[in-house]
């Protein structure tokens, strides 16, 4: 019953809001989504307890979903220790989020739909994450691409909001294709979509092959590679990346909740959730780990040269992800749902911490019109510190430490202990990236909050400390960004049964994490090291002297260039696929449909019919003879037909 | 045989109760003027109610009179009774509108009543003789109904053209009886489909031509291409109630007696004449359709519209079965119900004191007055064969019969101009509720339209509810005529 109220909740609370906000007012629809969903976090945190660290797995069914030939399934929802932890992340998140919004969107006209997207979204997460079965995944997949493409064309009269939410959607579309394309091999090959006896069935499947595209490739290698192409797709991982940044056009909370702490990590869930045939595929595994790290570190770059106080985070969300891509292409699937754990305090932090100055500010993005916030808004101020030393992964290895410095850690230190194919290249832009994330962040921070102020004086006069209604869920999420960490370090990667039978690991890959956690002090010090050295950058480069960015960037113009455009993704992708798509398609409404179809079809067919009708019409010429004529001739005509015929 | 020195009149009472009305109340209009007209009309409505209380009670047996040239069965009864509802109908739609229009002459109503019991002679003809003395006896009176309103041109011109083309028509269907006469003796259906069954040969070449002649005389009175010459004109020429009139009760009348010629005597020749009526209902129907298209007026519009609706009853004709005798008359059935409440609401379309009769005229109807519009689109959506409306079902039996009796071609065909002729009701329907709005019609329309249109309206829309009696109503009618 507490696992059907956990997902349902939410859902429930979305269709009151949706179909009745307007009658119910904007106050309650608030109300009744924002309690909803805090009571199932509430559960959802129960739930964790029950059933992290043993055996024990939930399935509850709901309903007997489709049968049809051999496809065969349920709705159903599964509770693993897996799920217990997304459970958690996601309705924290969520419910936090909610609260927030109040105060966020107080001066919006429609409350209620946002309301009710934003429960619609957790509902739909909630299902991906309890799915006992790929096509149920799927359906909460698409349910989440759906609500996220409603909450960043939110704002519908902003044409750039809604170029953003078709942009998002046309490239998760080519993710999902291929994540259904996956799921249909799945179904060829195993004649089942439930995950029990896919993964039961697994290990036979090991070793045969497939016509895939005309070649006969590794069956798991093939499944895994293209349920991979899914999870780029939603978890903005190089070449599928493009839309993340956009998304930032709708509200600022859900960025925090849809494209920091929940929706995008869905991609790294599916790994997880999928590690039995992943864990079999290690070309795939050397895959996503090169497709890790070389997001990580392009996204990591680019993040230094935004001026856009969302975009810096949108790129440092795609940089995380891609970490915890490589941590599961190293087969550490443990570390990267505890990077993804720990990441979704601090980087959903960091988002509505941007949210309240973004609202101080009378909705100014660009950082180069700030500076100087920190005695205005002392409080997000400390809170943002807090998010990005977290972020940064600052601590002392055995002592204490921010959550990301265990998280993040723990990956490169497997990456260091790691042989696997990519390991050696992920570590390396593991410990560059580590230093990016805290120059970046250090970066975000000076020229927001510390140094000249930028703004005009009126908007500096404006600015305000955000209300309580904001600030509360902040510092929910700031003692996340502080004790997650150390709290969930010892239950998420070295316990031996906290996962239960969730994740699945050979016995080479559990010895790699093993050995992770017992590597000498001073190689669990470099990265703290490498953030360190970050931060005083930022401060060097942007407190003592902040002509000198300037003076690098016009040095190196053509590399500041590079970044600043985000390595020209967009323009090529433009030039290369879009401008060529719509001229075909301008061809083919213009000359298939327009002159060929409707000229030969509909067009073509009523003028030829009024064609047939004028002449009809004129036959009735009014004179007499010519009706009588016309009678004689019929008669004249049917006699001789049977004369002649009949 | 013996022959009874009196015949027997029981039969015909119906015919000859309206006679005698027709005649008193000639007399009553010739003794109190045109001041008494109204007064007419309504005496001419109770005597038509009578008519009907007769036809109902009279015997359900089938049976001959007059020597064997007068039959009642029961599809002559049914067809009697949709002429009577025809003819009444018309009658109560006519008395405002030949009041308005200074056409207000006691004469009106009576020929009406005449031409009706021309009609009711033709559908119980059961001889080339009696079925031309009710043809003419209905046609004369109406080309003078449709001349009714001599001092404008175009009603003369209407009734003259239907006059001289009535009277070729006449000379072919007389041409057409004399040599069916001559080649088999005989001017009795039930004497000459005797001589079909026992000689069981191929029927001679001149009996062909006579048929194919007499064919021709019926096809001008239904209007069926290429003998529907007339119709456009008279119909937009003719005063709107006679319109009315032309467009309802003679097409039934004419229709069931081409039913009967065809199928009593001729259904020996069934594969002779079903090529004459397939052709022809292909005609009618495409014709029908595409001509109609661009029109202007609705009257003329409806001209067309009806030649289409009898090339529709003629594919049921064509099958040559009961199920497709049957189809014919629920198709007419139909059709007479649709038309009465279309022309009801035509004789509406009134703006200051002038009928209109433009389909722009119609513009915005459904914001000046909705409950008018809403009754016209349910009509028009009904006769272009929307279902779940009357209309459709309409079709739908006659194009049952056609395919259960393998003529695929015609039944493609038919739902093809279906589709082309649905293209002007329902422009006339955008025409009401997308047009910026016209001069709105003259209100009120006065109670006994709005019952009419009520009553048709509801038919219309319900027929689908409750098919079952009319269905066995018809089924029974049907199994009457086919021996």
């Amino acid at each position: 019953m507490m696992f059907i109220l956990i997902v349902f909740l939410p859902g429930i609370a979305a269709l009151i809001a949706g179909l009745y906000g307007r009658l119910l007012g904007d106050r309650p629809a608030q109300l009744i989504t924002s309690f909803a969903v805090t009571l199932s976090a509430i559960l959802s945190i129960v739930a964790f307890f029950q059933i992290t660290g043993t055996d024990e797995v939930e399935r509850i069914q709901v309903l007997h979903w489709i049968s049809s030939g051999g496809l065969d399934f349920s709705w159903a929802i599964l509770v693993d220790p897996l799920t217990a932890v997304m459970f958690v992340v996601v309705n924290g998140v969520s419910a936090l989020v909610h609260w927030y919004s109040i105060g966020y969107m107080s001066h919006d006209p429609h409350k209620p739909r946002f309301f009710a997207y934003l429960s619609l979204f957790t509902f739909a997460m909630l299902m991906l994450v309890s799915a006992d079965n790929f096509v149920q995944l799927f359906f909460g997949w698409e349910g989440v691409g759906l609500a996220s493409y409603l909450l960043i064309g939110f704002w519908f009269d902003k044409p750039a909001a809604n170029a953003a939410a078709i942009k998002a959607f046309l490239v998760n579309r080519i993710g999902d294709f291929g994540f259904a394309l996956g799921i249909m091999a799945i179904f060829l090959v195993f004649n089942s979509v439930d995950y029990a006896t896919v993964f039961e069935k697994a290990p036979d499947v090991a070793g045969t092959s497939i016509g895939f595209l005309g070649m006969e490739l590794d069956t798991l290698t093939v499944i895994t590679f293209l349920l991979f192409i899914g999870a780029m797709g939603k978890s903005a991982q190089i070449f599928l990346h493009t839309w993340l940044p956009d998304a930032m056009e709708g509200p600022t909370p859900v960025s925090a909740l849809i494209h920091a702490a929940t929706m995008v990590t869905a991609g790294v869930f599916l790994v997880a959730r999928t590690s039995p045939l992943f864990e079999l595929a290690p070309i795939t595994l050397g895959f996503v780990t090169v497709v890790g790290a070389v997001t990580a570190l392009f996204a990591g770059t680019v993040a230094l040269a935004q001026n856009d106080i969302k975009r810096v985070i949108a790129y440092s969300t795609c940089s995380q992800l891609g970490y915890m891509f490589f941590a599961a292409g190293l087969s550490a699937y443990s570390v990267a749902i505890f990077h993804l754990f720990t990441h979704a305090f601090f980087k959903a932090l960091l988002f509505l911490g941007a949210g309240s100055v973004i609202h101080a500010m009378s909705d100014e993005q660009d950082m180069r019109r700030m500076g100087g916030l920190f005695s205005l808004m002392p409080l997000t101020g400390t809170m943002m510190w807090i998010g990005s030393i977290s972020l940064a992964g600052i601590g002392i290895s055995g002592v204490f430490g921010f959550s990301g410095f265990y998280s993040k850690d723990l990956i490169l230190e497997v990456a260091w202990a790691s042989d696997a194919f990519g390991a050696n290249l992920a570590y390396w832009v593991g410990l560059a990236v580590a230093l990016l994330t805290a120059l970046y962040s250090g970066r975000l921070l000076f020229m927001t909050f510390h140094g000249k102020a930028r703004a005009s004086q009126s908007a500096m006069a404006h600015a305000h400390e955000a209300p309580l209604s904001m600030n509360i869920p902040n510092m929910v999420l700031t003692l996340g960004a502080v004790l997650a960490g150390i709290f969930a370090v010892h239950g998420f990667t070295e316990s031996e049964e906290f996962w239960g039978d969730s994740l699945f690991m050979l016995e080479e890959s559990v010895a790699i994490l093993e050995a992770a956690h017992h590597l000498p002090f001073w190689v669990k010090m470099i990265p703290v090291l490498a953030g360190l050295l970050g931060l005083l950058l930022a401060w060097y480069f942007y407190i003592r002297r902040p002509d000198l960015p300037a003076k690098i960037a016009e040095a190196n113009r053509p590399l500041y260039q590079f970044l600043l455009n985000k390595w020209y993704f967009d323009e090529i992708y433009e030039a290369l696929l879009v401008r060529p798509m719509k001229l075909l398609g301008y061809a083919l409404w213009r000359i298939g449909d327009g002159r060929i179809i409707d000229g030969f079809g509909p067009d073509g067919f009523a003028a030829l019919v009024m064609g047939l009708a004028r002449r009809s019409a004129a036959l009735q010429s009014g004179f007499l003879y010519h009706y009588a004529f016309a009678m004689l001739i019929g008669v004249a005509v049917l006699v001789s037909w049977f004369l002649f015929f009949g | 045989m013996p022959q009874a020195p009196v015949p027997d009149i029981l039969p015909a009472l119906p015919e000859i109760w309206l006679a005698v009305a027709a005649m008193l109340l000639l007399m009553v209009g010739a003794f109190r003027g045109n001041a008494s007209t109204r007064m007419v009309s309504w005496l001419a409505v109770v005597a038509v109610a009578i008519a009907f209380v007769l036809v109902l009670s009279g015997s359900k047996e089938t049976g001959t009179t007059f020597a064997g040239m007068f039959v009642v069965d029961s599809f002559s009864t049914f067809a009697k009774e949709l002429i009577l509802v025809g003819t009444a109908a018309t009658l109560v739609m006519s008395m405002d509108y030949i009041r308005r229009e200074g056409m207000e002459r006691f004469e009106f109503p009576v020929l009406i009543l005449l031409a009706t019991i021309g009609m009711m002679m033709m559908v119980s003809a059961n001889d080339l003789i009696s079925l031309y003395v009710g043809i003419e006896l209905q046609s004369l009176a109406l080309y003078v109904i449709a001349a009714f309103k001599r001092d404008t041109l175009k009603s003369t011109e209407a009734g003259l053209k239907y006059f001289v083309l009535g009277a070729l028509s006449s000379g072919m269907l007389l041409y057409g009886a004399s040599l069916i006469y001559g080649f088999t003796g005989s001017t009795n259906f039930e004497a000459i489909g005797a001589l079909y069954t026992q000689a069981g040969q191929e029927p001679s070449i001149g009996l062909i031509v006579g048929l194919v002649f007499l064919i021709s005389g019926l096809a001008f009175k239904v209007s069926a291409v290429p003998f529907h010459m007339w119709t456009p004109d008279v119909y937009e020429g003719a005063s709107t109630p006679a319109t009315a009139f032309f467009a309802i009760a003679p097409k039934v009348a004419a229709m069931t007696l081409l039913v009967r010629v065809l199928i009593a005597p001729f259904f020996g020749a069934v594969d002779d004449w079903q090529q004459i009526i397939t052709l022809i209902a292909i005609l009618s129907m495409g014709y029908g359709a595409f001509a109609a298209l661009r029109q202007a007026n609705i009257k003329r519009l409806m001209a067309y519209s009806s030649i289409g609706h009898m090339g529709f009853a003629l594919v049921g004709l064509a099958a040559g079965t009961e199920q497709g005798v049957q189809s014919v008359l629920i198709y007419l059935l139909i059709y007479l119900v649709m038309n009465i409440g279309a022309f009801a609401a035509i004789l509406t379309m009134r703006v200051k004191g002038q009928m209109v009769e433009g389909i722009d005229d119609l513009a915005g109807l459904g914001r000046n007055n909705p409950m008018l519009a809403l009754v016209l689109a349910i009509l028009f959506f009904s006769l272009a064969g929307i279902p779940p409306l009357a209309g459709f079902f309409g079709k739908f039996y006659v194009f049952l019969a056609a395919i259960d009796a393998q003529l695929y071609t015609l039944a493609v065909l038919g739902v093809l101009s279906s589709v082309v002729g649905a293209y002007y009701y329902l422009r006339i329907i955008k025409v009401m509720y997308f047009d910026e709005p016209a001069e709105s019609f003259e209100r009120p329309i006065g109670r006994e339209m709005t019952l009419i249109l009520g009553a048709s309206t509801l038919f219309t829309a319900f027929f689908v509810v409750f098919p079952g009696p009319f269905l066995a109503w018809t089924q029974q009618a049907a199994a009457a005529l086919l021996p």
